[in-house]
């Protein structure tokens, strides 16, 4: 379902770029923004992954630790058109939560396109 | 977000221009700030820095958290010349994430068997270079010691006001640059601009030696500004 499987292959132009056509094209989309990191963090503060609302997205916040949980979010993000601010902690595998096998802490804003 | 202000964000970016994106971390509110536009906004202090490190950064503004995803040009680098001091820096300028593009109008030097994986163009410098939109996130390197090369690239680097310019050539090849350039028109101010002899004063002998003294003077003088 992804065009991107979290890698972070995609350059941040080709990023907001999809962001753009996708939303031309008549498809619901919705922007996720690295907004802080604490203590060691896969992806700076700015990175960005844009998600449809069928789950495609392009990409990445964390380097594949918790954007299933994003892509999640942004879908109701675009069904609700209000946006979101997420935190992610430390991976917690006996409580099966997602989160960062590195250690670190994220937050996420995400915002419906119009 | 609004579409409209998302694909003004992608103009900017494409027209390599500085913009930040400002966005409400409560309400969602968004609004787009331009390095000459930030007079007056909300935001100016943070903004300010934001465009001076190039990092985005959350802020509180007034009592209100907002985010500012700032977006400066990725630096490019542009080499006149596509000698052998050439084929070493654009090899090194890919491990330093520089986007390095060639010029070269004689073209039994500017061959892609000399140069794989280069963005390479065998035109001259005033065909080639303008719609590569040289600016101040562009490093500018004039490596064919041959006038008629050389110095119309120079002149074009000089009014784009690329942050770093250098010349390769003897202090009696650039004494003669020199006075050329300032024959054309340019002021003592500008021409101090161009470093030269080019590269960090590290004793190079090679052509990849020289290459590294090149590319440490690019990243000395990006980083420091930067930091200063």
């Amino acid at each position: 379902m992804s065009e991107n499987l979290a890698g972070g292959l995609a350059t941040e132009s080709e990023i907001l770029a999809t962001a753009e056509t996708w939303r031309l094209a008549g498809r619901s989309v919705a922007l996720a923004t690295v907004t802080e990191t604490w203590g060691s963090a896969p992806r700076p503060v700015g990175s960005h992954l844009v998600i449809d609302g069928d789950g495609n997205f392009l990409g990445s916040v964390s380097g594949g630790c918790v954007e299933g949980a994003v892509v999640t979010e942004a879908i109701d993000v675009i069904a609700s058109g209000v946006p979101k601010l997420l935190e992610f902690g430390v991976a917690d595998e006996t409580a099966w939560r997602v989160g960062l096998s590195c250690g670190g802490r994220i937050a996420v804003h995400v915002v419906p396109v119009r | 977000m609004d579409l409209a202000l998302l694909s003004a964000l992608n103009r900017h970016r494409n027209a390599r221009e500085a913009v930040a994106l400002v966005t409400d971390l409560e309400s969602g509110a968004a609004r787009l700030v331009t390095p000459e536009g930030l007079a007056g906004d909300p935001a100016a202090e943070a903004l300010v820095e934001a465009f001076r490190t190039g990092k985005s950064a959350k802020v509180i503004t007034g009592e209100r958290p907002e985010f500012i995803d700032v977006h400066v040009p990725p630096v490019q680098l542009i080499v006149i010349g596509a000698v052998h001091i050439s084929q070493a820096l654009a090899e090194m300028a890919r491990l330093v994430e520089l986007d390095c593009t060639l010029i070269d109008p004689r073209e039994a030097f500017a061959t892609p068997e000399r140069f794989p994986n280069v963005r390479l163009i065998a035109e001259w410098p005033d065909v080639a270079l303008p719609p590569l939109k040289p600016d101040r996130f562009t490093a500018f390197v004039a490596l064919t010691h041959d006038p008629k090369i050389d110095d119309p690239a120079l002149t074009i680097a000089l009014r784009a006001g690329c942050f770093y310019i250098g010349a390769l050539g003897s202090r009696k090849t650039h004494a003669r640059r020199l006075e050329r350039l300032a024959a054309a028109g340019f002021a003592d101010a500008d021409l101090a601009r161009i470093h030269a002899p080019i590269g960090l004063d590290i004793g190079a002998v090679s052509p990849a030696e020289i290459a590294v003294s090149i590319l440490a003077e690019i990243i000395g003088t990006h980083r420091q500004r930067r930091r200063g």
